[in-house]
């Protein structure tokens, strides 16, 4: 696999736009259109920001981003952390009919995440969560 | 984000330019709380000038929404575009809230 991106920052809010910068930065070099690379900075927030919130739940940790590409071409972003172990996408989905005051509060991000990528795939590693959103190169889009 | 609002009788216009994500969205939540605590209970959100949500934004409308709804007031949007608009659609939130085209077309229905 060929590595175009490798960035570790602490597992805080704050850090959130220098990860997102870098993976847009990645995913234009790679050609996307802006549409894309706004879906994927879009996938990308959501599971960072899952990440800060929970992974450490409450103590220091870093998180560490690898843009890659795989050998079908496919961009891989992966997302990795050593916090607690959480499968993000054993999560259900949210109830996106109902109304203003049924309609639950969260659950949104994993859902855009899933809709908005090609593939993407969880994987515990030894003491890691190693999360991969995966976006095919052939096509704008999904 | 930067957040402006004005009032055309007794509605608050509100336009929100820029990035609504998981840094900026407290902002939101806490200008339009602050409003409805002070009385107001319509609300126009113009977004024509939003460049991108996340779901941290969508949570904000909501509990916003839901705040507004509860003391009988009522949040609309105007100007939704490009991947704000494809948001708003993949998580439903098109059939929840009163979407229009422009300001001028939401202020005759609010």
């Amino acid at each position: 696999m060929q590595v175009l991106l490798k960035k570790r920052y602490p597992a805080r809010l704050e850090y959130l736009q220098p990860f997102t910068e870098a993976i847009s930065h990645c995913a234009k070099e790679q050609g996307f259109d802006k549409k894309r690379i706004s879906e994927i900075e879009l996938a990308a927030e959501e599971a960072l920001v899952n990440i800060f919130n929970y992974a450490y739940q409450g103590n220091e940790g870093d998180v560490e981003v690898i843009c890659k590409l795989d050998p079908q071409d496919r961009l891989i972003i992966e997302i990795l952390d050593s916090g607690v172990p959480f499968d993000m996408l054993s999560l259900g989905e949210p109830d996106t009919t109902a109304d203003i005051s049924e309609r639950k509060v969260g659950g949104l991000g994993i859902f855009l995440i899933r809709k908005l990528m090609d593939d993407v795939q969880y994987q515990h590693e030894g003491t890691k969560n190693a999360l991969s959103l995966i976006v095919n190169k052939d096509k704008g889009k999904k | 984000m930067e957040i402006s609002v004005r009032k055309e009788k007794n509605v608050s216009v509100v336009s929100v330019t820029g990035r609504m994500d998981a840094v900026t969205a407290p902002e939101f939540e806490k200008n339009l709380s602050e409003l409805m605590s002070k009385g107001e209970k319509k609300f126009l959100v113009n977004l024509a000038g939003l460049e991108y949500i996340s779901s941290a934004g969508l949570r904000s409308i909501l509990v916003i929404a839901k705040q507004s709804k509860a003391g009988q007031g009522e949040v609309i949007f105007s100007g939704l575009r490009g991947p704000v608009e494809e948001v708003f659609k993949i998580s439903g939130f098109h059939s929840i809230f009163k979407i229009f085209e422009s300001e001028e077309m939401a202020l005759k229905q609010i």
